[in-house]
């Protein structure tokens, strides 16, 4: 068995596992229906999947000759940066009161997310009903 | 002599980090571009270092990979059981929950790999910080148990990353 034969190998199973997980990933994506639920399914791609999918393109450069390394650059990367945005989604729903209310903190008063300055609390009631003092339409 | 180190470095695990992505952008390994590598790992820290000030001291690089590597194995085992939670799982048994951890760790660096191996973790992401940074809230995908979930966060990551920025 040659090296070329393990490397092909390696990089086709690397493809299955990844591929897989991404599926799966997919069917999360469509089957949940409240948001915060559905917020679980991408961190799997974003991990397993597109690690694994990259890994397969590691054994595959390395079978052609001319190995590389920027697949880890990317993972490390990615890795980084999908909290940043995962946490964004999760602190628009909770704003939106798209999901349950969370509960309240046990030593400080609020969540960050949820503290906001006085004089921004007028804004949501100005959109639905008049604003207080203004005149009445005759 | 040490006031010396930290005016020119800054932040040497920086350096080393920006030499270390240099070498790889690259892809081969040459002494020129690992000399460029260090020259801009110094320039870097140096030129921004009005912007952050505090070096987080007391970093143990050793723990800090040991605690890595105890990360990815969870996330290939919740990966499993996550995938298993969606294919077989109906939506109406499904038993999302809000916890809070309360936390121990005071450090922004400390707090922030805290949330983002949560995060990475499939199964539990984490969504906010309290306004003072005393709790962090996490939401679960599946579970019986919030306290057990709370307090396997604690006890597997939040320890020894305690340790790890003492």
């Amino acid at each position: 068995m040659s090296i070329e034969m393990i490397t092909t190998y390696a990089t086709a199973l690397c493809l299955f596992i990844g591929s897989g997980f991404i599926l799966v990933g997919v069917i999360g994506l469509l089957k949940f229906n409240d948001p915060m639920t559905r917020l679980h399914a991408p961190t799997k791609v974003g991990t397993i999947g597109i690690g694994m999918l990259l890994l397969a393109s590691i054994f595959h450069s390395f079978s052609l000759g001319d190995s590389s390394m920027h697949e880890l650059l990317i993972m490390g990367f990615l890795f980084v940066t999908a909290p940043i945005s995962a946490n964004f989604i999760a602190k628009v729903s909770i704003h939106r009161k798209a999901c349950e209310t969370p509960p309240e903190p046990p030593r400080d008063d609020t969540w960050s997310t949820l503290n906001r300055p006085p004089h921004d609390e007028i804004v949501p009631d100005t959109l639905d009903s008049p604003p207080q003092g203004a005149p009445e339409k005759a | 002599m040490t006031r010396a180190f930290y005016w020119l470095l800054p932040h040497p695990f920086l350096t080393l980090l920006l030499a270390l992505v240099w070498i790889l952008l690259q892809n081969e390994f040459s002494a020129g571009m690992a000399v460029f590598g260090l020259i801009l790992g110094v320039i870097i820290p140096w030129g921004t270092s009005i912007w952050w000030p505090d070096t987080p001291k007391g970093f143990r690089i050793g723990k800090m990979v040991s605690y890595s590597l105890v990360v990815m194995w969870d996330i290939i085992v919740a990966n499993i059981q996550v995938a298993w939670i969606v294919l077989t799982v109906p939506n109406a048994k499904l038993k999302p929950a809000w916890i809070v951890v309360p936390l121990e760790l005071v450090q922004p660096e400390a707090i922030t790999v805290l949330a983002g191996t949560i995060t990475l973790t499939p199964g539990t992401v984490s969504a906010d910080l309290s306004d003072e940074g005393h709790s962090l809230l996490v939401h679960v995908l599946h579970t019986d148990d919030a306290d057990a979930v709370r307090d396997e966060i604690k006890t597997r990551y939040e320890a020894r990353l305690k340790e790890i920025f003492s």
